[in-house]
């Protein structure tokens, strides 16, 4: 997945463990790098992305939060400006609705306001996504929503290696960094997770550069952009059509902004078919920003009209069976190039 | 903490309260609590998914509550919701059912354990962002001010949630425009894995309403009793055009915040030091005994009786259809 050579013996981490090792090697060495949140403190995050730094920096510089989304987000943001690098958790991205003036009036215009005079060094984590029934306020993913906004860079991991490298690249950037992780990856037995995500981290402190998308696997037939869990999707929908004979190219984003429109121009220059898999709702978001990219920069190269694979614009619906039948899948994605190829 | 046998509270404990409403508050209390515990297992199977928040603890606040409303005063909660909605009346086999996330539940299926809505016994929610209710329940009062009735909304919100900024300007306008609703903060000490005494620097959550100049006490929230008292005093406080009204009350949840809790913020001890001294359902059985009101007989049988209610709508849950699929796109506009 890494691309990286992965030893028998070498250490494979979570999502979460990854994320909460990123923190704590900064924090070792920048001491104004600080933690709020709801339970992030001795419980660790209730996705245990924090777990352990308590422990190890104390209560001050790891500080559990009243639920008060509006009042620690905004009081981060002026923290950053007097040169601090807070690192604030909104629990869920669905509850970014109790916040946003904080995060996208504040966090994300006053470098601008300010002509660059001031700096805005800060990363606001997020879990994002559904598929275990816990209904429309608590599902989302509402990547398109963050990105749209100019003023934040947005991140999205869809491994421990890029989590960790993310990580470590938010927490030394002067510009703020909406860092989203999906629940699905994170590792929590719990929850349920997606085993692809966990894969060898090493343990010394590295970046992934923020706007560099990865190609994590070649192909010759068709291009399957995604992020996030949407990631193995399309590298499970690659396996089976490489039984069809058909070779598919994943690239993973890793960053919605910037967004490295170039590496994905340049597959789809090669392939000539793009199939987008977003499991945020399918309207006005990052799968149409995709498409964008390539059909407004050369329209020439395309053997087929592009196919979304995303969320259909209805509420998260609770039910099981009705949840499942929504969210992007390795099957829709075979079949999104069945309809391609028809 | 408001200990049970306050003079205040002492003088409603067997004295000014009818045998049939002891009787109908036991079996209330008792209906939710093993609601509860059947939606535990439920869940254990597998049957049903999200979260899940469960009341247990808490009964006597809603039934002692409920006890002081009258038809058309309205209620709305969070997502620790399954214990309002018997507690109004609604039928648990409903309510099961959308655990379920079936066909027969009251959202059919689309809004789960945490998003459910009754218009015809004024339950206006179930809602999964914390704090969101409160100006909700404003609204609610708004509307019955402005239509002229004398209906109260009651607007249920934790001690966690008592944090939020929307609660304040909520009290603002409710207490400027003289809004007939109750706030009713459920302390249950914990707001996930966070105790009161680790948010907030405040020694009573109701006295924050003076700023306001909303009036407002703490109550013995494990009283059923002692919370239908003051809850007729907030009640009659705002059907009488007084304005708003907030109750604090002290109570506690023995379960998990939801089904995945770590439950490492508190000891077991803890927890059953409070079962074992405050159970509100203990004290109505024990009342019922003590006053003569009730063998123990009459009560096993009672026992009985919701049993069944429970598993015909834990059968009801298991049996009604799933939603079917083209229903998706039904209901995301009026
Ligand atoms: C705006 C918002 N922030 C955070 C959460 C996550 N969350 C759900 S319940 C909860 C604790 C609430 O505690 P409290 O208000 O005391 O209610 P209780 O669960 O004890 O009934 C938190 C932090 C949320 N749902 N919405
Ligand atoms: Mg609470």
């Amino acid at each position: 997945m890494t691309g990286t050579i992965v030893k028998s013996n070498e250490r494979k981490l979570t999502i979460a463990r990854s994320m909460a090792e990123a923190l704590a090697q900064e924090m070792r060495i920048d001491p104004t790098v600080f933690v709020m949140g709801e339970d992030i403190g001795t419980l660790g995050g209730i996705y245990g992305n924090t777990r352990g730094l308590i422990e190890e920096f104390g209560p001050e510089r790891v500080r559990d939060t009243p639920i008060s989304e509006t009042g620690f987000i905004g009081a981060a943001v002026g923290a950053a400006q007097d040169g601090m690098r807070p690192v604030v958790e909104l629990m869920f991205v669905d509850f970014f609705g109790v916040c946003f003036d904080a995060i996208y009036n504040l966090m994300a215009k006053n470098i601008y306001f300010s002509g660059g005079h001031l700096k805005v060094p800060m990363v606001l984590m997020t879990s994002t996504g559904g598929g275990y029934s816990d209904g429309g306020q608590h599902s989302q993913c509402l990547y398109g929503t963050f990105a749209h906004l100019p003023g934040m860079k947005v991140v999205a991991p869809s491994n421990a290696y890029d989590a960790k490298g993310l990580m470590t690249a938010a927490l030394r950037d002067d510009s703020p960094v909406v860092y989203m992780y999906h629940k699905g990856l994170q590792g929590m037995g719990w929850l349920g997770t997606e085993p692809g995500a966990t894969v060898h981290v090493p343990e010394d402190s590295y970046t992934v550069e923020i706007g560099k998308a990865k190609v994590v696997r070649e192909g010759r037939d068709v291009t399957i952009v995604s992020l996030g869990i949407g990631v193995h999707h399309a590298l499970k929908a690659a396996d089976t059509l490489a039984q069809q004979n058909v070779s598919a190219e994943v690239v993973d984003l890793r960053s919605l902004v910037p967004l490295d429109r170039d590496t994905i121009r340049a597959s789809v220059a090669k392939t000539g078919r793009l199939i987008v898999v977003d499991e945020d709702y399918h309207s006005f978001g990052v799968s149409a920003e995709v498409i964008a990219s390539v059909v407004e920069h050369d329209l020439s190269v395309l053997k087929a009209a592009p196919v979304r694979v995303a969320y259909p614009d209805v509420p998260i619906p609770y039910a099981r069976v009705m949840e499942q039948f929504c969210l992007p899948n390795p099957a829709k994605i075979v079949a999104a190039w069945a309809q391609m190829a028809a | 903490m408001a200990t049970r046998k306050t003079p205040e509270t002492a003088a409603v404990d067997g004295a000014n309260v009818s045998k049939d409403d002891l009787l109908k508050y036991y079996r209330e209390m008792l209906l939710i609590r093993r609601f509860e515990e059947k939606a535990g297992q439920l869940y254990g199977m597998g049957l049903i998914g999200g979260f899940c928040h469960l009341y247990i603890g808490q009964e006597a606040v809603v039934v002692g509550l409920e006890a002081a409303a009258k038809e058309g005063d309205k209620r709305v909660t969070s997502y620790r919701d399954h214990g309002h909605m018997l507690a109004c009346g609604m039928d648990p086999k409903g309510v099961m059912a959308e655990l379920t996330g079936r066909e027969g539940g009251y959202s059919r299926g689309k809004g789960g354990s945490m998003h459910m809505f009754s218009k015809e016994k004024h339950f206006y929610g179930g809602h999964g962002i914390v704090g969101a209710q409160v100006p909700i329940g404003a609204g609610l009062a708004f509307s019955d001010k402005y239509k002229g009735n004398d209906n109260v909304t009651f607007a249920y919100f934790g001690d966690g949630a008592a944090n939020q900024g929307q609660v304040y300007e909520t009290y603002n306008m409710a207490e400027l425009w003289s809004l007939p609703v109750v706030f009713v903060i459920e302390n249950n000490q914990y707001a996930m894995g966070t105790s009161v005494k680790r948010s907030t620097k405040s020694t009573t959550l109701f006295g924050r309403g003076v700023a306001f100049g909303i009036p407002g006490e703490q109550v013995d929230g494990m009283d059923v009793l002692a919370v239908k008292a003051a809850g007729e005093k907030a009640v009659a406080h705002c059907r009488a055009g007084n304005g708003p009204y907030i109750l604090e009350m002290m109570t506690y949840r023995y379960r998990g915040h939801s089904m995945s809790d770590p439950a490492k913020y508190r000891t077991r001890e803890e927890v059953q030091k409070i079962r074992e001294e405050r159970d509100a359902i203990e004290h109505v059985r024990e009342l019922l005994i003590s006053g003569g009101h009730a063998t123990e007989d009459d009560l096993k049988a009672i026992d009985k009786e919701i049993k069944a209610t429970v598993s015909d709508a834990a059968e009801f849950s298991k049996e009604s259809p799933e939603p079917a699929l083209s229903e998706l796109w039904t209901d995301i506009y009026a």
